[in-house]
């Protein structure tokens, strides 16, 4: 068992895959292949969780309560900002992937490293918009709108804080660990979670934001 | 599910940018991948933002229509190019995921706004004071 995870690297993979059935994997160490079929699975539930409030932002996003529209609050070239954070986060952390998949530690690290710092770009402007917009009154009190508006785009930014931490102690645990087989699955399932919160952000910035000017 | 697919991580160490469309929805992409997937997306995120802030269609109707076309385009764009979606991944369980989820979406998103809609538009009492406030 020992050796399994110290010799990942250098096996030859399709001779092991061979050797190696689904059924050996059960017992003996984690198949990684229902992990990340099970991963994926959470993340469909989880998109059926923005879905709901998707669908609450649509059914109440027109109630102002004689408050602030979207066209008085939202500052669409910070959102466009925000938006190419997440986007060039999305593609330095396939970087990272390529580097993983090359074996190579550092630059493996220094991609994440570089993902992290757009992510936390991305939540310092949201905070900072949050911020603003609670100052000049545009609370999640004040209308049914800003109650399904903060929500809607709140769980998306804690999702991303949370997808944060998960990066930093992965970084933490590669540094340790090195790429080991655990440490390459645990960075797959954070790449797929990253990837698709970069997917609903996507509908954010075009039915929240975009459509919300617009009107 | 085959053995193959259990173990896509090794194949990607071994066979690196070749066969990814051989792996699973978790074999990376290569590097050709990633950088197509950026730039359409670069493209599909700066147009709709150009026609809303720029005010190029005047029916406001009209733009929101293109730019929710443009959102399903990029969608799709992240999935294969990004999250490496196939129908083949898992023995196609996750492709099967992906559609049973989209149909939910679907049906929870129109249901949401057909009945609401109706309901605000038949039921709603609308006084003097509400409609000297309607936004």
């Amino acid at each position: 068992m020992a050796t399994y995870a110290t010799d990942a690297l250098h096996r030859d993979p399709v001779a092991e895959a061979d050797e190696l059935s689904f059924q050996d994997m059960g017992h003996e160490h984690h198949p990684e292949g229902s992990t990340m079929l099970g991963f994926w699975l959470y993340l469909m539930s989880d998109c059926l969780i923005f879905t709901v409030l998707f669908a609450t932002y649509a059914v109440l996003g027109r109630n102002y309560a004689a408050g602030p529209s979207p066209k008085d609050l939202f500052d669409l070239s910070l959102v466009a900002v925000n938006t190419a954070m997440l986007l060039f986060s999305s593609i330095t952390y396939g970087f990272a992937m390529l580097a993983m998949e090359r074996g190579d530690q550092s630059k493996t690290q220094l991609w994440l490293a570089v993902t992290g710092l757009f992510g936390a770009a991305f939540i310092g402007i949201e905070l900072y918009e949050f911020a603003h917009l609670i100052h000049e009154g545009a609370t999640p009190q004040r209308s049914a709108f800003l109650s399904s508006f903060f929500t809607l785009v709140g769980t998306h930014g804690l999702h991303v804080t949370f997808g944060l931490i998960w990066l930093v102690v992965l970084m933490l645990q590669v540094q340790q660990r090195g790429l080991i087989v655990e440490n390459q699955r645990r960075l797959m399932c954070l790449s797929m979670f990253w990837h698709f919160l970069d997917v609903i952000w996507i509908g954010v910035f075009t039915f929240v934001y975009l459509m919300g000017v617009l009107q | 599910m085959s053995g193959a697919s259990g173990h896509a991580a090794n194949h990607g160490q071994a066979h690196g940018h070749g066969d990814h469309g051989h792996g699973a929805v978790h074999g990376h992409g290569s590097f050709k991948d990633y950088v197509t997937g950026f730039v359409l997306s670069v493209i599909l995120t700066a147009i709709p933002f150009w026609l809303v802030m720029g005010g190029v269609i005047a029916d406001s109707l009209i733009t929101g229509i293109v730019i929710l076309g443009f959102a399903i385009v990029q969608i799709i764009v992240h999935m294969i190019y990004f999250l490496h979606m196939n129908t083949k991944s898992e023995g196609g369980w996750t492709f099967l995921a992906l559609i049973f989820t989209v149909t939910i979406v679907a049906i929870t998103l129109s249901g949401s706004i057909w009945v609401m809609h109706h309901l605000n538009t038949n039921m709603m009492p609308i006084t003097a004071d509400d409609a000297r406030h309607a936004p």
